[in-house]
């Protein structure tokens, strides 16, 4: 598979192989990630920052995966004072931003955006999250994270606790998985359940999903646990939300029947979700999480703006 | 059983084996209104059908002095996939065909999701893939979403 000027717009664009092959590059791009090699293969390329939502991880992630390999990055950082603000459309946006650079990476508060924006833009388009849509390179780093800490993600029992109705990155994340064959429990209140529709769609390749609300029957039997943050702006009652949110709090004494190799996961930023006295335990692997932003971003610039010698 | 009559057309078109339940909806595809209705329509609401696939029960709209253009046939097959149109010029069927739902709608339909980039906007029309025709199922080919309620959606 050439990934030389694709788009990727929807993790469901990509098949079970294509994926594999990023990962693999992925992996090869770890120690420039880290800085331990130096390789400045995409020199003169122009990277278009476009976010429209706030973000810190996603947004320096791409610039830091961008610098590394040498790409220059160009950005707005203060929506309010371009031209959207005054109305223009985000097709008109993407036509003028096509023109400045080689590659465009779009966070987008609309369902759908990017798939727009690659049908105005000549030049490449990532998706870095749109709406309550997809945030395909977030699976990507989920699905790296697993493997390199897994070695396999083939059968293994991954539970998805939190906000799986609003939260964009899940439902990426277990299209993702279905793919490769994981056994899926979901875990979240009734009213934050995962959405019919992505049930649907992951029972129609063939996963069995589990759906449940109660976190402590699902932890003994998991090899990952992937936490997602409730947000508190979806409970109209503030102490509905206290009550969800205790529920579902990972601390050492939750993981306390825990496979000893359990992985837990966390997208991040966390508010409460797992207890700061987690972070030391060889479960947490949320900021290495983190960290696999860096080469998995940058191996999709380099297949993208076709990149050589790595 | 009891017969039911109505009377033949010069000219005109005839849907017949529309979904049951479904003839208003055609009637607001045909957008019949109070400003231009200057020719009879008839409506027929759940009669029995003989055909299989309407599920014994049908509805029939008959308009005079019309024949359809192809988007309009188009919106038809999005709530109606057995329906037929039958062409009729001086009496007799001068035409006569099954509704054909294509794989993929274009601007015939708007997404139901709010929040979706095509209800913003911008300057694209609304696309879905057809992932089931019977019953009509539709897929916003920008945000994903399955579109509830296509009749509710029509543009």
């Amino acid at each position: 598979m050439n990934f030389y000027d694709k788009d990727i717009v929807s993790i469901r664009d990509l098949d079970r192989k294509q994926i594999e092959e990023i990962l693999k590059v992925s992996e090869k791009m770890v120690p420039y990630a880290k800085g331990e090699k130096r390789a400045k293969v995409l020199e003169g390329k122009i990277l278009g920052n476009l976010f429209f939502e706030p973000s810190t991880r996603t947004r320096l992630s791409f610039e830091s995966a961008a610098h590394r390999l040498g790409v220059d990055v160009i950005d707005v950082s203060e929506m309010s004072m371009t031209a959207i603000s005054k109305g223009e459309t985000l097709a008109d946006t993407i036509r003028m931003v096509d023109a400045y650079c080689d590659l465009i990476v779009l966070r987008h508060p609309h369902e759908g955006a990017a798939r727009l924006a690659a049908k105005f833009s000549d030049n490449p388009v990532i998706n870095a999250g749109d709406g309550a849509g997809s945030h395909p390179t977030q699976t990507l780093l989920d699905l790296f994270t697993i493997k390199r800490a897994k070695k396999r993600i083939d059968g293994l029992n991954i539970v998805i606790v939190g906000d799986l109705k609003y939260g964009r990155t899940v439902h990426s994340l277990v299209d993702a998985l279905t793919l490769f064959g994981a056994n899926l429990t979901f875990v979240a209140p009734e009213t934050l359940q995962m959405p019919d529709d992505n049930i649907k769609h992951i029972t129609e390749k063939g996963s069995k999903p589990k759906l449940t609300d109660r976190l402590e029957d699902a932890i003994p039997n998991a090899d990952v646990l992937y936490v997602t943050r409730i947000q508190k702006e979806r409970f109209p009652d503030p102490s509905e939300y206290n009550k969800v949110a205790g529920m579902y709090r990972i601390d050492n004494a939750m993981l306390r029947e825990a496979k000893k190799d359990l992985v837990v996961l966390h997208p991040l930023p966390r508010i409460d979700e797992i207890a700061p006295e987690v972070d030391d335990t060889s479960h947490a692997k949320y900021f290495e999480q983190a960290f696999n932003g860096i080469p998995v971003r940058m191996a999709l610039l380099y297949m993208i703006l076709g990149g050589e010698g790595l | 059983m009891i017969e039911i009559k109505v009377a033949p057309i010069r000219n005109g078109t005839v849907i017949d084996h529309i979904t049951a339940g479904q003839a208003l909806n055609v009637l607001k595809i045909l957008g019949v209104n109070e400003y231009n209705i200057d020719s009879t329509i008839s409506v027929l609401i759940r009669v029995p059908s003989k055909k299989d696939d309407v599920g014994g029960w049908k509805d029939v709209v008959k308009v005079e002095d019309r024949e359809l253009d192809p988007k309009t046939v188009d919106k038809i097959a999005l709530i109606a996939p057995c329906a037929t149109i039958v062409i009729i010029r001086d009496y007799s069927v001068a035409e006569k065909k099954r509704v054909n739902l294509a794989p993929a709608v274009s601007g015939l339909v708007r997404c139901s999701n709010p929040n979706c980039i095509t209800n913003k906007n911008e300057p694209v029309d609304p696309e879905f893939d057809v992932i089931s025709k019977e019953p009509p199922t539709l897929r916003c080919k920008y945000c994903d979403r399955t579109l509830s309620k296509i009749s509710e959606n029509l543009i």
